[in-house]
């Protein structure tokens, strides 16, 4: 029987011929993530080793990546101190692949693990992020878990607990227009199928649109996968894939893409046409209910966003300055910019990116996760609508129960940046 | 489950305190800004910490042993924080929902927190539950909800006590 790309992955780690949907696997993990909340992976990981005369000691700290990103600089005395406790264990066990607060190669995670060549095709990657989703634009099975789970990963060097899930495969096919890209694919398609459609379930990305797509949008496509529920996107690993791990990420190493059967099984399969495709908006308080932008263009806005996990890369910067260069934001509006690595931070520079956007009164904050999850910078007043590249918009997410926020592409938010309104870059701002 | 323990007498009730709707999201559980504090024994005081309703149960000392959150579908949906299942932990809640977000789930396992998948679940505020492995009755209105059993992993993790004993007993076995 034929197997899905996830399938196919999880029977590898697990050491199987073959799986199917709705088994029980332990596979081997690749790479194990987390960030600030390795504190509290410590504490589980010391609490396993309680009483067993064991010395506590991960698996393989080759295989570990922790990256400083959700309070960076650390914002508290209470951070701080985390942040200490887990840069001593790093030194103790071990860690190679650990990304403090530096100019030269700190940032997001979900960026630095694939800038850096961590995540390859076929590998399984875990990590205490819901977001981790992003590594299945390299064709790798990457899912979040919680802390618990990742002290037991480092302890074991396994997941004891993967029911296989079914797959949906999205078959995205069309060109898409001017100012429409995979941010408004993913919106739409969490919109057809609702913040659960995919829930326990994987997203197999197929088409010529997304074999189209550069990797920094494939990226996006699985990012925001876990925003329909998936356990985990995936785009099977192609010439793209290889172009990107060899240019970008510095793998010299053999890569070996997963393709699904023929015969694979499918959940379900989902079409979506993206040549007829408006820029796509999320609107308050649900990342499911999403509108084109011609029905909710004029929308006042105070703050605009433009960064993260999901829209903080060289491209989505470049865009947003495309439309901003040599001109201003309204007075009313405040714009932050979060590049999600400092590698990009640099090179934004480097290309004159950050003064465009500085000079048309944007704000560039450092790298890192703190104003999209409302726990570091760029807080919400009561009554704020928020119009933002990141990922959610539930009710308090930047910070404020009494704040709005909608959810865009990068061009939008430019184009919005310069009216104050929400604003469709396509009719000429 | 725990609720099977008492085989001797009459089942244990537990009392509904609060109904919330669908895709109840862990930011709304477990606010962001409190993520710094991490350890289950910290977690509880900030447990949904913007929603008034939860605040005064917890101000006016309404949420006795055995209390119950009834949820809709996809309850616990977006980020992996251990902090939205711990803060529920430390109240000594059950949670009965239509359905839960994969991540919630897995951690309310891994950390013993009981959590009912009850697709056809509906209830007011105030009644009195009697819950068991198949199913949930309402003794308030007499209906009776069924229950989707958890995997075997996921039961066999629960019965050992969470992840930590679990993965504790598959270390020593390796030595």
């Amino acid at each position: 029987m034929g197997m899905t790309v996830v399938e196919k992955i999880l029977a590898r780690a697990s050491g199987r011929q073959s799986v199917a949907a709705g088994e029980t696997v332990e596979p081997a993990v690749d790479v194990a993530m987390s960030h600030e909340n390795a504190a509290l992976v410590i504490n589980q990981f010391m609490e396993i080793y309680q009483g067993t005369g064991l010395e506590p000691k991960v698996w393989d700290p080759s295989r570990i990546a922790i990256i400083f990103d959700h309070r960076v600089p650390a914002e508290s005395a209470k951070t701080a101190t985390n942040q200490k406790k887990v840069r001593e264990f790093v030194a103790r066990q071990g860690i190679t692949r650990f990304h403090d607060i530096r100019g030269d190669e700190g940032g997001i995670c979900h960026q630095i693990l694939a800038e850096s060549g961590y995540v390859r095709p076929g590998f399984v990657v875990a990590g205490t992020d819901s977001h981790t989703t992003t590594h299945g634009a390299l064709g790798a099975f990457a899912l979040g878990i919680g802390a618990t789970e990742m002290a037991s990963v480092w302890a074991l060097g396994l997941l004891l607990n993967v029911e296989v899930p079914a797959t949906i495969k999205v078959v995205i096919d069309g060109r898409l227009g001017p100012y429409v890209g995979a941010k408004d694919l993913i919106l739409h398609l969490i919109g057809r199928i609702s913040a659960q459609g995919a829930n326990f379930k994987v997203i197999e990305f197929h088409g010529e649109t997304v074999r189209s797509l550069p990797t920094s949008g494939r990226l996006v496509l699985c990012n925001m996968s876990v925003e329909a529920g998936a356990t985990s996107g995936i785009v099977p690993g192609d010439e793209e894939t290889l172009r990107f791990l060899r240019e970008e990420a510095g793998v010299r190493d053999g890569v070996h893409p997963v393709a699904p059967d023929p015969d694979a099984i499918y959940d379900r399969v989902v079409m979506i046409d993206a040549s007829s495709l408006s820029p796509q908006i999320a609107c308050p308080h649900a990342v499911d209910n999403v509108k084109p932008v011609e029905s909710v263009r004029g929308v006042k806005v105070d703050q605009i966003v433009i960064g993260s996990c999901t829209n903080g890369r060289l491209e989505d910067l470049a865009a947003a300055a495309g439309i901003l260069r040599k001109r201003k934001i309204a007075r009313n509006v405040r714009m932050l910019v979060f590049p999600a690595s400092w590698r990009i931070y640099r090179e934004a520079l480097r290309r004159g990116i950050l003064a465009d956007l500085m000079e048309a009164g944007a704000v560039i904050m450092n790298p890192g996760c703190g104003c999209c999850l409302g726990i570091h910078q760029g807080a919400l007043a009561d009554g704020d609508v928020a119009l933002s590249t990141t990922n959610r918009n539930f009710l308090g997410r930047m910070g404020n129960p009494k704040a709005e926020i909608y959810l865009c592409s990068p061009e939008v938010a430019a184009a919005s940046a310069l009216t104050g309104v929400i604003s469709d870059p396509r009719t000429g701002v | 489950m725990s609720g099977n323990a008492n085989t001797g007498g009459a089942p244990a009730e537990y009392t509904v305190v609060m109904v919330l709707g669908d895709d109840v999201s862990t930011d709304a559980i477990y606010p962001g800004r409190f993520m710094a504090t991490v350890l289950p024994s910290e977690t509880p005081q900030y447990a949904f910490a913007d929603h008034p309703e939860f605040r005064a149960l917890i101000r006016d000392g309404k949420l006795p042993p055995r209390s119950v959150i009834v949820a809709g579908s996809n309850f616990g949906c977006g980020s992996s924080r251990e902090q939205a299942v711990s803060c529920l932990r430390g109240h000594d809640l059950t949670v009965i929902a239509r359905s839960f977000g994969r991540i919630f789930l897995q951690n309310a396992v891994n950390l013993g927190l009981r959590a009912v998948t009850c697709p056809g679940i509906e209830v007011q505020k105030g009644d009195r539950l009697e819950i068991t492995a198949d199913s949930v009755l309402d003794k308030t209105t007499g209906k009776r909800f069924a229950v989707q059993p958890l995997p075997p992993t996921k039961q066999a993790m629960m019965e050992a006590g969470g992840l930590i004993p679990y993965t504790r007993r598959r270390l020593l076995e390796r030595r």
